[in-house]
């Protein structure tokens, strides 16, 4: 079949062509960004998270030894994927393994080296996220009686959750754009099959308009998805008075605003 | 003085680096005692009730509640301590992730281990009490300074705390919310809880509690009944005081 002299009609022949090849290509990005970003964030929360653990630093106690070893060996693990790119890592990681006599497949590897990439800058992100709640909330919480870890999970960690989301958002986009750079490796993800598609043709400039498109979509719906999710966690603006409820006013505190109390406070009584 | 001894304070003393600002403390707090802490800022009388409740670590001295003292206590039986002594902030920190009827709920669930049913039970009988049963579904972000503090109140008393603590639970609302805040607190002194509220609130002090304790300069100058701290003050520095505060 000869190609066609048009840009549309090309890009129209290549969608009719090659289309599938390049939604699988599509489907492989979405899976390995999708996966990775959600390990890279459970990752990145316990790594976060161990690291506001807060020490005593005058007593001397075996907790803290190992506190503070562990605090040491992830802020390496930080420093390491954060400060070199993802492509070097990809190479380093999938041919180190194969070095060492692993044999895993190409996908495992590509889930695990942007599961550790994503997971180093989150741990960041979630650290970040604890040390923006107010120190009265940790107060609050202690005053109660609760513990560091149930202080953390009832109430640190969702509210830092939900200020962290639009850098998940963020992470999950550039997971999106970033997994083209494991076509070095191998994998055939969106722009490996753009770029085959491209070569059999001689095509490059239609067949990159089309992947352009793809990732844009990409991007964009998720970007729309991770707004509505945010949405949803900010719950309602409006809420529902319970005044129906028996056990309302049992006391009778309020029956009478303004009486009970006889000095310059009378003014202020009214309940609004 | 009422009952038996809930806390006893003794040669308690906090500094922060060389800022020395807890001296010497001694005193105690008895069952259905109202006692209020007066003094201008900086006197270190929040630092105190923050030691109390171990939120500051004292540098020196013991608290003592019920003959033991808790500072020789681990960091992991702090928890529990901390459950029998409430404590009502300035700033309410109520927990803004979860509803008023959660708030007043999640430490009788996980700290008490109380059943979801008696938990929500317990919760709806004190937002009662305070008035804010009607906004059990609100979230804090969306009640007024009075009512989160309202809210904050049924939070402790939800715990059914054997001494609940108060730091300044009116100094950051507005003129007209202190009223509704005060009118709880009064009921509570009425029905016997044992209550230490640091305040500047004179009014308050004078009408309701039945120990005063004036501190300045980190250190108790002088306490006693109001009727004889506010009527007839022995120091000099406690006269002063509250001539400042009569000529407003």
């Amino acid at each position: 079949m000869s190609l066609p002299s048009g840009f549309l009609e090309r890009i129209l022949f290549i969608i009719q062509r090659y289309g599938m090849s390049i939604l699988r290509g599509a489907g492989s990005t979405l899976l390995i960004a999708v996966v990775s970003t959600a390990i890279g964030c459970v990752i990145g929360l316990l790594v976060g998270t161990v690291q506001t653990i807060p020490v005593d630093q005058k007593k001397w106690s075996v907790k803290r030894v190992l506190i503070t070893a562990i605090k040491g060996i992830l802020y390496a693990y930080v420093e390491v994927f954060r400060g070199t790119p993802m492509m070097v890592q990809a190479m380093f990681i999938y041919y180190g393994l194969l070095y060492a006599g692993l044999d895993i497949s190409i996908w495992l590897a590509a889930i695990i080296i942007v599961s550790i990439n994503t997971g180093a800058y989150m741990a960041e992100t979630t650290r970040g996220g604890i040390l923006s709640i107010d120190p009265g909330q940790a107060e609050g919480a202690k005053a109660i009686g609760m513990t560091h870890w149930q202080t953390m999970r009832s109430v640190i960690l969702p509210q830092a959750m939900r200020n962290i989301m639009p850098q998940i958002g963020n992470n999950l986009i550039i997971n999106i754009k970033d997994t083209c750079v494991l076509s070095v490796i191998g994998v055939v993800e969106l722009f490996f099959a753009s770029k085959s598609v491209a070569g059999t043709y001689y095509t490059y400039f239609e067949t990159f308009a089309i992947t352009m498109v793809v990732y844009l979509i990409l991007t964009v719906t998720f970007s729309r998805i991770l707004r509505a999710v945010e949405r949803k966690m900010d719950g309602p603006d409006s809420y529902d008075l319970a005044s129906t409820d028996t056990l309302a006013h049992t006391s009778g505190l309020y029956n009478y605003p303004g009486r009970g109390y006889t000095d310059e406070d009378a003014e202020g009584g009214d309940r609004k | 003085m009422n009952g038996e001894a809930v806390l006893e304070i003794r040669h308690l003393s906090k500094s922060f680096g060389k800022n020395e600002v807890l001296k010497d403390i001694n005193f105690s707090v008895h069952t259905g005692d109202v006692t209020c802490i007066i003094g201008a800022s900086g006197s270190g009388k929040s630092t105190l009730l923050r030691c109390i409740n171990l939120l500051e670590t004292p540098t020196s001295g013991e608290i003592l509640h019920r003959g033991e003292n808790i500072l020789t206590r681990t960091e992991v039986s702090v928890a529990p301590y901390r459950a029998k002594v409430g404590m009502v902030f300035q700033n309410f920190n109520l927990f803004n992730n979860m509803t008023v009827l959660d708030n007043c709920m999640v430490g009788m669930l996980k700290v008490l281990k109380k059943e979801r049913k008696a938990a929500r039970e317990t919760a709806l009988y004190y937002l009662g009490k305070v008035g804010m049963a009607p906004y059990i579904n609100a979230k804090p972000r969306q009640l007024s300074g009075g009512q989160k503090q309202r809210v904050a109140i049924a939070r402790a008393l939800a715990m059914e705390p054997e001494v609940l603590l108060f730091d300044e639970p009116t100094s950051a609302l507005d003129p007209q919310m202190v009223g509704e805040v005060l009118t709880v607190m009064r009921a509570l002194a009425k029905e016997g809880l044992t209550m230490l509220v640091v305040t500047h609130e004179m009014a308050f002090a004078r009408d309701v509690s039945s120990h005063v304790v004036y501190m300045a300069d980190g250190v108790i100058c002088e306490e006693g009944p109001p009727q004889e701290l506010f009527g007839n003050p022995k120091m000099q520095s406690t006269k002063d005081f509250l001539a400042r505060f009569r000529e407003q």
